[in-house]
């Protein structure tokens, strides 16, 4: 079977999604001070690789990078909450490029996955 | 702790340091100007060892694999051994051949280089003096123009030495070194039908005019919006030549925005950033370019993002100020 990325399109839908998720988590007040003095187009790449990853598709994904790259988030209070505004918010955008409900559970499980890594623990 | 040997000494730095500051620190003479990975005066060589990847960023592939890196952003891991000067051979070397007043603080100043020299319009070069000082400025010429000089508009500040400088006739015929060409803030062609948005701020005019007359000269047909954003009508400059291309190119039109009045016709008055905001619905589908004061493009890309432009079609170059 193949992965969600390619049924969605491949690199070309997740340069697309990575625009709409991004835009969710600027305007969402609960997550987008964290957004605040960050590098747009460095911080629109380490999206890329995340959506990329999440979506099944050719990513080098280690969970020490999302440790180390979280870490000083974490000092300033990211918490589940935030993975949880972040699930959600891609869920709405895979909604929105036409993926159904199980293929948005489905990435929304790997996601979770890597939870305890981006928080630390 | 890593240890540097360069001109024939040994420093050990701590992890935290990065390598500019340390060589400063160690009393080793270093030219830098941005300290933001920016302008590239403080390149150097490893000569044996590997540079951090990090402080290679915006490097030419070649650049990277001779072992060039830039020192304000690198922090070592491991032994270096560098060489300071190597990355002067990289340089071009140029002569001031042309001064003039483009307003009571901006001087058109064109350099032409002395050996063959590749840019876009658009992009930036930083201009080192004779004695080491340096400052970038964007190429606001197009390569097949000017007679191959490269043309920047300079902003004078009261205190600013090389702007100073530039704008006394003590500049004219001075040899100086170009280091660059360097960003990836310009024009290329394809999809002539697209709409482009060009906001810049002061001197951020200087990309964008190289930008604007690239389009043109490629026949960009879709409509080409230019917006010149300055405190007072004293910060605008070029305002004829535009208004007259405006006139030419039925796709082109030109806006002005001033902090302080009086409005006219084509001109706005108060935040460029709001002015351009409120100028669409949405800005999905355009080609932006956004130049000038940092602030100011920092803020209206985010904005010009979440109003509907792709991420991939905004180029952004946000002038960093120099230290006196």
């Amino acid at each position: 079977m193949s992965s969600i990325y390619e049924q969605i399109g491949g690199a070309a839908a997740v340069e697309k999604a990575v625009d709409i998720f991004y835009r969710k988590m600027l305007i969402d007040d609960r997550v987008a001070s964290y957004f605040d003095d960050v590098d747009m187009d460095r911080q629109r790449a380490k999206q890329m690789a995340f959506l990329t990853m999440v979506l099944g598709g050719p990513s080098h994904y280690a969970g020490q990078d999302m440790r180390r790259a979280h870490a000083h988030l974490v000092k300033r209070g990211l918490g589940d909450l935030h993975v949880d505004v972040v699930i959600e918010h891609l869920g709405d955008t895979l909604k929105e490029l036409g993926a159904n409900e199980q293929q948005i559970a489905a990435v929304a499980a790997i996601a979770n996955s890597v939870r305890n890594d981006v928080l630390g623990r | 702790m890593p240890r540097v040997h360069c001109d024939g000494r040994d420093l050990t730095l701590s992890s935290d340091d990065n390598l500019l500051d340390a060589l400063l620190g160690a009393g080793v003479q270093v030219a830098s100007s941005c300290r933001a990975g920016a302008c590239q005066q403080c390149l150097v060589k490893a000569v044996r060892g590997v540079p951090p990847a990090s402080a290679q960023s915006g490097l030419k592939d070649a650049q990277r694999a001779q072992g060039y890196f830039l020192a304000c952003q690198a922090k070592l891991t491991e032994d270096l051994t560098l060489s300071l000067s190597a990355a002067r051979e990289l340089d071009t070397p140029g002569s001031v051949v042309s001064l003039d007043a483009l307003s009571s603080s901006v001087v058109r100043v064109l350099v032409r280089p002395g050996a063959a020299f590749e840019y876009r319009a658009g992009q930036y070069v930083t201009l080192i003096r004779s004695d080491g000082l340096a400052r970038s400025y964007s190429l606001a010429s197009r390569p097949d123009s000017d007679g191959g000089c490269l043309e920047l508009h300079v902003r004078v500040f009261p205190q600013g030495r090389m702007s100073g400088w530039l704008a006394s006739a003590r500049a004219l015929h001075a040899e100086v070194s170009l280091r660059g060409p360097l960003g990836e803030c310009f024009y290329v062609p394809g999809q002539p039908a697209q709409p482009l948005l060009l906001v810049g701020t002061g001197t951020g005019l200087a990309p964008l005019w190289g930008i604007l007359h690239d389009a043109l000269a490629a026949g960009h047909t879709g409509p080409i919006e230019l917006w010149h954003g300055a405190r007072t009508a004293g910060g605008l400059y070029l305002v004829s030549e535009l208004e007259a291309l405006a006139a030419r190119h039925r796709n082109f039109t030109y806006r002005r925005c001033l902090l302080e009045g009086p409005a006219g016709v084509g001109v706005e008055l108060g935040n460029l950033d709001v002015a351009v905001l409120a100028s669409a619905t949405s800005f999905e589908g355009r080609r932006v370019f956004l130049c000038g004061d940092a602030q100011l493009v920092q803020q209206t890309k985010r904005k010009i993002f979440l109003k509907g432009a792709a991420m991939r079609e905004i180029h952004a170059d946000a002038f960093l100020a120099s230290p006196a």
